[in-house]
């Protein structure tokens, strides 16, 4: 069973167990245009609630992505480095960007359920 | 759509800005940049306007035929560039394509040096719109058969679509194509006219930016502006032989030095190792971390299949195969200096 969460700065979290598997939305690869460059973060390295965990780059610009809970990298997709453009074919999906070993669980109580992220993006129009 | 220079600019259409791209170096684009300022120079009394504008621009205007053109900048006392821009010869008058965001300066500039020699009108109720890509000459020439005989860098009056238009074979992509300027009460029915051809697709400022810089051609006010002279950016093609021994344009005395003793600095073509696209103001050093200076224009090169830019070195670091580091987020990316254009352009020649 799993449940997914989302954060204000668009990225999405799918939790099972102590892991989170973590991407960004289907609205921010929207917004970013066409992807050419990931970078993530080394497995094994801790990330921070709300700070600087990846970037990404469209043929516009750079975009930090941020990581929506603390916690250490316990993988990262390396498919993104050859296919970057698999973040806007499936974000939701094969284009994920890296998972977490949750370091504070109780964060995901903060971040919305899908039909909350869904009227707050709503909202930016 | 984000503000340009005053006018609301579409950045990418549905395709998207790689799509555009592609698009454009496979077939043909069109883009409306008709933000850009036209400006006609007409001698008064007998007087020569080519003799005149060689006052303020580099270029050897005197000796353009009529149909030709030619790339140039205005100078300032310093050899820094106020602006560049196109000039080409009808014969009796000069017509002028300037950047959007310097059009009023650029004609109060004109009006301060040649206004008792020249007639200075900006034709702000013009349209223009540029066709690119190696089937631009197809689609046009369905309109206008005359356009396909054209050769790179001449201009024409020709009726397209019954319209009354002022074309030239140039552009700002590095690939065949057309500029073509019209009354802008015709603009709209020639351009709807020309995106129903099957070969042209509507683009956006994102890719007319991806498509210079991967052909090596500089941006006003990123690459080039009123600190930097011609011979610093790499322009010295584009100044006269006469002018060079003869002078006579402002800021002459230092272009001309920097031409015999060199210019402290140049711009390049920068190639990152990798994939990771390095962007403008990006510092840029030698391989053992001292500044040389930095990236001017950068981004992902979708032809180029890679990151491409440009920016200044010192002089000494700025042959090609020298080994540079670009500073991105405060880490070092191995980079090499490429010889320009990313992509070879492909002009017609005739």
């Amino acid at each position: 069973m799993s449940t997914m969460k989302f954060t204000e700065e668009h990225e999405w979290i799918r939790v099972e167990g102590d892991t989170g598997t973590v991407g960004i939305t289907a609205y921010a690869q929207e917004q970013l245009g066409d992807v050419v460059y990931v970078e993530l973060p080394a497995v094994g390295k801790q990330v921070e609630k709300g700070k600087e965990m990846a970037v990404v780059e469209s043929v516009k610009a750079a975009s930090e992505v941020y990581a929506p809970v603390t916690g250490s990298i316990t993988a990262a997709n390396d498919k993104l480095t050859a296919e970057p453009a698999t973040v806007n074919s499936d974000p939701l999906g094969e284009g994920w960007f890296v998972r977490i070993k949750l370091g504070k669980p109780d964060e995901l109580k903060n971040l919305m359920d899908e039909a909350a992220y869904l009227k707050f993006v709503e909202g930016l129009h | 759509m984000v503000p340009f220079a005053g006018y609301e600019m579409p950045v990418q259409y549905p395709m998207g800005i790689l799509g555009e791209h592609l698009h454009t170096r496979a077939a043909a684009g069109l883009f409306d940049v008709s933000h850009m300022g036209q400006i006609r120079l007409t001698g008064k009394s007998g007087t020569s306007p080519a003799k005149a504008l060689e006052a303020l621009v580099p270029a050897d205007i005197q000796s353009l035929a009529p149909g030709q053109m030619r790339y140039t900048q205005f100078t300032n006392e310093r050899g820094g560039i106020l602006d560049d821009l196109m000039v080409a010869s009808t014969g009796d008058h000069l017509m002028l394509v300037v950047n959007a965001s310097c059009k009023e300066a650029d004609a109060a500039h004109l009006r301060k040096h040649l206004s008792s020699s020249c007639e200075i009108e900006e034709l702000s109720t013009r349209a223009l719109i540029a066709l690119q890509g190696p089937q631009a000459a197809a689609a046009l020439g369905r309109l206008a058969p005359q356009c396909r005989a054209m050769a790179f860098m001449s201009a024409a009056f020709l009726t397209v679509d019954g319209i009354s238009c002022y074309v030239t074979r140039s552009g700002y992509t590095g690939e065949d194509g057309y500029e073509i300027s019209m009354p802008g009460e015709a603009a709209e029915r020639l351009t709807r006219r020309l995106l129903a051809e099957p070969e042209v697709k509507p683009i956006g400022l994102g890719a007319r930016d991806s498509l210079r810089l991967e052909a090596g051609l500089c941006l006003y006010g990123n690459d080039i502006d009123e600190k930097t002279t011609p011979v610093e950016a790499a322009l010295t093609w584009s100044i006269g032989k006469r002018r060079r021994s003869d002078g006579g344009f402002i800021g002459s005395d230092v272009v001309r030095r920097q031409l015999t003793e060199g210019a402290p600095r140049r711009l390049v073509g920068v190639r990152p190792d990798g994939r990771a696209p390095v962007r403008a103001h990006a510092e840029i050093q030698d391989a053992d971390g001292r500044r040389l200076g930095e990236i001017t224009s950068g981004g992902f090169g979708p032809t180029a299949n890679g990151p491409v830019a440009m920016g200044y070195v010192e002089t000494a670091s700025a042959s090609p195969g020298t080994r540079l580091q670009v500073v991105l987020r405060d880490k070092p990316l191995p980079a090499a200096v490429v010889k320009l254009p990313f992509v070879p352009h492909r002009y017609f020649r005739g």
